[in-house]
């Protein structure tokens, strides 16, 4: 037991290590002149020389990575070009956004998903199956932040169902004090009902939009499972001492896939933190692929850095949640 | 010989040579994949993908490029069927050279990719010890990347251009192929031919390159058709953020991009690149399962 944590431990921080690794040299093959972005290009070559020397851009490759990666261990990801605050405050800030969206689409494909892919295993190759199929099909084809223009376009723009881009009416923004950053959270806290309903009336739309993918992916997963399950011995059992077909299907089968359904869950949720990137784009949400793509855009590395890394631990430590999840509820792997 | 006759030559349980019995394989498969209307539906679609690519000088009606501002955002229907976008190009026949980027980003993808995954996967699993640690671990790095999120920092830092984007798709896209590899590897290693080839004195290259990797090929010829439609997507994601092509050159990502400030009231300008890029990834989609379908049917 010991021994096996240990290796976890030794696996994960070598790959914590790698992306570290990677991080930085993307960082450092940016064409810009991070001393020239400090002192700006009238500087004399002395105070040039000075902040290089500031910087630490004038020790060894290796000193500099090490020097990062002491940094990293104490929170630390540098200031913001940008933004002009630590990094690590302005990811404290965007990712609780994320999390909303993320988990909200994860709860809707979850919701959907798991129901409709018991029904198309239960229905295998007939009408509910093939609906299925399709819809996951588009899922895995259609471009997310176009699907997402679409779905403004429509819900939005045409229909007025839902609120527009952004995470609140701008008037209602800094009316409950920020605890969570889950703006859902956080308003109910407080017991602010018109907070709450503009929050929830602004996450609807993206949080449906990545919810479909995420649905598209946890049915046909669900799908596949059932339809393993079906085929066993002990279903026909259960069908022969007369249970239910409901019983059957929703009790016994569905029973047996829940562990590697989570697993799904998890991973579902992983590949949002990705999809969100060009999802939050699209809505103008506040969250850590906007911070993301917009530090990219004005090559403001630190925050790059800082957001990717957090984005891959978070990747990381869903992986390991899934490996340690499955250990648990598995018991032929205890 | 009759049809007939070719038939039962070929589907012959007890093939008299090895060319028969590697067309008889090729020929069932065939027949399983022929059989599967939606694979060949996929086969279609991938299929009119390259013609346009390859026809869309002939068959655009307008230069891509040329713009006539006096006709900006003109609606679908005369002259331009589908339009005309903010600075009156013809939105019809950018979709048509736009199909040379994609096809051109699935083609070096296609090419690089498989083979760099099969050679590192191969590597690691025939030889074991360090060497597969390293670069297993090296592998697990890359896969704790978002894929997305890793080729944009890379494009962003590398700058734009569609030569940096395949370099930066390429480098998200080639840990799962070698993991891929590296377990059918561990599984082949281990058999009797192996063994006999040894002992029969074949170097490790031959061994690795002739007998092992062979046997790789239909796994990862499955899985590397199911993954275009992911490196189709995250491709235009590149465009959409401006990382794609230079302007003006056609590039669908983009395109959208382009139509996004004017999705109330011209709709169409973003709507037509989003559908042709739905349309090559599905085709990509049913593509893969047939395949995986007819060539392997264990992962169904």
């Amino acid at each position: 037991m010991l021994a096996r944590l240990a290796r976890l431990l030794a696996t994960v921080g070598l790959t914590l290590l790698g992306l570290l690794l990677v991080t930085f040299l993307i960082a450092r093959i940016v064409p810009i002149d991070p001393v020239l972005a400090v002192v700006g290009d009238r500087a004399s070559s002395a105070v040039y020389a000075r902040a290089r020397a500031e910087m630490g851009l004038d020790r060894p490759v290796w000193v500099q990575f090490a020097r990062y990666g002491a940094m990293v261990l104490h929170g630390d990801f540098g200031r913001s070009a940008l933004t002009r605050s630590p990094v690590t405050a302005d990811i404290r800030r965007f990712f609780p956004a994320t999390i909303e969206l993320a988990t909200l689409a994860t709860l809707l494909g979850l919701i959907l998903g798991v129901p409709a892919g018991v029904v198309a295993a239960a229905r295998h190759n007939r009408w509910p199956d093939h609906v299925l199929r399709i819809v996951g099909l588009f899922g895995y084809s259609v471009p997310v932040f176009w699907l997402g223009l679409m779905a403004l376009l429509l819900f939005y723009a045409d229909l007025g169902w839902v609120a527009g881009p952004g995470r609140l009416d701008p008037w209602l923004d800094g009316v409950v004090p920020t605890r969570s950053g889950l703006l859902l959270l956080d308003s109910a806290l407080a017991g602010n009902g018109r907070v709450f309903a503009s929050a929830l009336a602004h996450l609807a739309l993206p949080a449906a939009v990545l919810g479909y993918f995420s649905l598209a992916y946890i049915s046909r997963m669900t799908r596949s499972l059932m339809l393993e399950q079906l085929g066993q011995d002990y279903i026909m059992v259960a069908r022969a001492k007369g249970l239910s077909e409901r019983r059957v299907l929703w009790r016994h089968a569905l029973g047996n896939v829940l562990v590697p359904l989570a697993t799904v869950a998890t991973l579902a949720y992983a590949n949002l933190l990705e999809g969100s990137v060009l999802t939050e784009t699209v809505f103008a949400w506040p969250g850590i692929g906007s911070y993301i793509t917009g530090s990219l855009l004005s090559l403001d590395m630190n925050a790059v850095m800082g957001g990717t890394l957090v984005v891959g631990a978070a990747f990381i430590f869903l992986n390991l949640l899934v490996e340690g999840v499955y250990r648990r509820l598995d018991p032929r792997l205890r | 010989m009759t049809i007939a006759d070719w038939h039962d030559w070929l589907l012959d349980e007890a093939p008299a040579s090895p060319l028969q019995a590697r067309l008889g394989r090729l020929y069932a498969t065939a027949r399983l994949f022929g059989g599967n209307r939606p694979a060949l539906l996929g086969l279609a679609l991938v299929g009119l993908l390259a013609l346009v690519a390859a026809a869309a000088p002939g068959l655009a009606r307008f230069d891509p490029d040329a713009q006539d501002l006096a006709l900006r955002l003109a609606a679908p229907g005369g002259g331009h069927w589908l339009g005309t976008d903010d600075l009156g190009r013809d939105i019809l026949s950018r979709l048509l050279y736009g199909s040379r980027v994609t096809l051109g980003v699935v083609v070096l993808i296609a090419a690089i990719v498989p083979p760099l995954g099969l050679l590192i996967g191969c590597v690691a699993g025939y030889c074991g010890g360090v060497i597969d640690a390293a670069l297993m671990r090296t592998a697990d790095v890359f896969l704790a990347f978002p894929r997305l999120i890793l080729a944009l920092a890379l494009v962003a830092a590398l700058g734009p251009g569609i030569d940096h984007a395949v370099l930066a798709i390429a480098l998200a896209a080639w840990p799962p192929y070698a993991r891929l590899a590296r377990a059918e590897t561990l599984a082949l290693s281990g058999r009797e031919f192996i063994a006999a080839a040894r002992l029969a004195g074949a170097s490790h290259w031959r061994l690795l390159l002739r007998h092992i990797a062979p046997l790789c090929l239909p796994s990862l010829l499955v899985r590397a058709s199911l993954d275009m439609a992911g490196v189709i997507l995250i491709a235009a994601g590149l465009g959409f953020l401006g990382l794609g092509v230079a302007p003006p050159t056609a590039e669908w990502g983009a395109m959208i991009a382009a139509g996004r400030s004017h999705m109330l009231d011209q709709w169409w300008v973003a709507a037509a690149p989003g559908l042709a890029i739905a349309a090559a990834c599905l085709g990509f989609n049913l593509l893969g399962e047939g395949m995986r379908d007819a060539l392997d049917p264990r992962q169904r």
